[in-house]
């Protein structure tokens, strides 16, 4: 498969929509073992290890957290939250064919809701990707909340 | 309509084996709560390190209101009403930054040096035989009644007259020597902003839930019991390291008689913690290095004994959190009866391997973080309570797990871990500081 600048665009559009129509089987698909999706706290934070972070999880928490949510005993997900991402055209920022190593940057409006309650956040999410045995894959995520430093209800699905 | 502007309005509203709905849900009860608990106990400020500069200062609240803890020039660290008493703006509105030599007003350019004495005031002829210096506007921004700075931890009681920090904390400031002493250079450093997560629940709920232990395997099933699940589907072999969500969030499952068996100690004036004996903090991973660098700073037999202490979560009353084996503090910020802001602090240990600080903020994210899997059902839980307590004509809450005959709060005691005498010590020292100095006042 040879990757153009659409293929990586469709790529971020079909990802979100997976998120938003909760497909998390197909979406813990499109990552490799070792990524990491990681939702620093602070702004312009630069160490995900030594500092707090919102999320800073591999694989093995983000299927915890994927199977959690349909769980008998999920008693805040009773009823359900759903969520829903309006994003901007991804730039491009980096595109080595070569290596098959792809970065992009996307700016988007994440709402997430349940019962009377929903809440707004403009996020910039980065997306490190990887071609690996003709495959598209996410090898690491980063997503930025504009107002990172603010007092969060429950945020419960994934930006 | 004041129902409860009396002493014995409030102390009504604690009973031996429970307590009264209002103590959570009614703002005349909050608003008394502000007014004579908050001003009355030590409450916890800040760290010393987040303020470690001359003219460094950090700004939060104790209760409601807004302070200011800043370091003066002589080094020491003052604490302040955030207030130019002047025209009442907030002197400083960022949560930290440095301010030199002095603080500045911008609305009229009236100044305070740093432990806040008036320093100067523009075109202050227009005060001259006016009486300025008579009022409490001419008397520069007013500190709280007290400060204490206990092993880099900053303290404070609004209330000119009152406890001593001393009394107040008694014994219960060995789980702050426990965690203190777990550096080998026995000392602390905040690390990061912490963690910010709104709650719309009354602040004792958060309280109380710290010495809860019969909820974990309940009301975390969902992640604790689903991480086990995962685990085990993984087919690991045994001495393959296991994933880091296990060590940390497994350990929720344990079964009730591992909650039982670990006890609760209980301190005079609502301080207490779970984890005597035992608690989910004991099983973490050696860190290379560090039992060795300990030893070096406090010899062999001191290092094992800091490293012996378990203690899972101590409560300092009224409104902080601390976890000795992980540097974690939580403070529960109350903003009404029906909100509070919860902050989740990690510190570093001077002198330790950097792993330590790594798990810290591991656990950090993964327990309490707004998007953590686990405080999502515990805020589900709070405020499900909060709702369901508006149900008239069921208003009493029940407290009463292994309760005794003429408990005394006022010795210190250990008891099994499952029992909710620290709920009932809290609201034994509930009582006494909400209704300090009033007393006599009322019995006339």
């Amino acid at each position: 498969m040879s990757v153009t600048r659409d293929t990586l665009i469709d790529f971020i559009y079909d990802e979100v929509r997976m998120l938003d129509e909760g497909r998390y089987t197909e979406w813990l698909d499109l990552w490799l073992p070792d990524g990491h999706y990681w939702m620093p706290l602070d702004y312009q934070q630069t160490d995900p290890i030594n500092e707090t972070s919102l999320m800073y999880e591999d694989m093995f928490m983000l299927k915890l957290r994927v199977e959690r949510l349909n769980g008998a005993r999920t008693f805040s997900q009773k009823p359900k939250s759903r969520c829903h991402h309006v994003i901007q055209r991804p730039f491009v920022d980096e595109m080595d064919t070569e290596a098959g190593r792809f970065v992009t940057t996307t700016f988007m409006h994440y709402v997430e809701t349940r019962l009377d309650e929903q809440q707004l956040l403009a996020v910039t999410a980065r997306h490190e990707l990887a071609l690996v045995e003709g495959r598209l894959r996410i090898a690491n995520k980063r997503v930025d909340i504009v107002n990172c430093d603010a007092a969060f209800r429950n945020i419960q699905l994934l930006p | 309509m004041a129902r409860y502007d009396s002493p014995a309005a409030l102390a009504a509203l604690v009973q031996p084996h429970q307590v009264h709905r209002d103590i959570y849900t009614d703002p005349e009860v909050f608003q008394q709560e502000m007014k004579h608990l908050f001003a009355n106990a030590w409450v916890f400020v800040g760290h010393e390190s987040q303020t470690p500069n001359k003219g460094d200062y950090f700004s939060t609240h104790i209760g409601t209101q807004p302070v200011i803890q800043v370091r003066h020039s002589t080094g020491d660290i003052h604490v302040l009403l955030n207030r130019c008493p002047h025209k009442g703006t907030k002197i400083v509105i960022d949560r930290q930054g440095n301010t030199g030599k002095f603080f500045r007003c911008p609305y009229h350019a009236w100044s305070f040096k740093t432990d806040g004495c008036l320093l100067a005031i523009p075109l202050k002829k227009g005060y001259q035989d006016t009486g300025l210096e008579e009022t409490d506007s001419g008397k520069g921004m007013r500190s709280v009644g007290d400060v204490k700075n206990y092993r880099g931890f900053i303290f404070a009681r609004l209330a000119e007259e009152g406890i001593s920090f001393e009394e107040f904390f008694g014994e219960s400031l060995t789980s702050l020597d426990n965690m203190v002493d777990r550096s080998p250079a026995g000392r602390l450093e905040v690390v990061g902003p912490p963690l910010r997560y709104m709650h719309h629940c009354n602040w004792k709920m958060l309280v109380e839930n710290q010495t809860d232990t019969c909820h974990p395997m309940v009301a975390h099933e969902s992640s604790a019991g689903t991480a086990v699940k995962l685990y085990e589907e993984l087919g690991l072999p045994e001495d393959a390291p296991k994933p880091p969500a296990m060590e940390i969030i497994a350990p929720f499952m344990s079964p009730y008689d591992f909650f039982e068996g670990m006890g609760i100690r209980t301190w005079p004036n609502g301080h207490g913690h779970t984890g005597v004996k035992h608690s989910i903090h004991s099983d973490y991973s050696a860190i290379p290095g560090y039992f060795e660098a300990l030893c070096d700073s406090y010899g062999e037999e001191k290092a094992k004994a800091i490293l012996d202490e378990n203690r899972h979560n101590t409560v300092y009353f009224p409104n902080i959190m601390i976890k000795g084996p992980i540097q974690q503090l939580r403070v529960f910020i109350p903003i009404a009866a029906d909100r509070t802001v919860v902050e989740s602090y990690i510190y570093r240990l001077v002198d330790a391997p950097d792993e330590l600080t790594a798990r810290t903020a591991m656990y950090n994210r993964m327990i309490n973080a707004p998007t953590s899997i686990v405080g999502h059902d515990d805020l589900e839980m709070y405020e499900r309570a909060q709702e369901g307590l508006m149900v008239d004509g069921l208003e009493w809450v029940n407290i009463q797990r292994l309760i005794e005959d003429d408990e005394d709060f006022e010795v210190e005691a250990v008891e099994n871990g499952t029992t909710e005498r620290q709920m009932r010590n809290q609201f034994h020292a509930w009582v006494k500081f909400m209704t300090m100095g009033q007393t006599a006042e009322a019995a006339e």
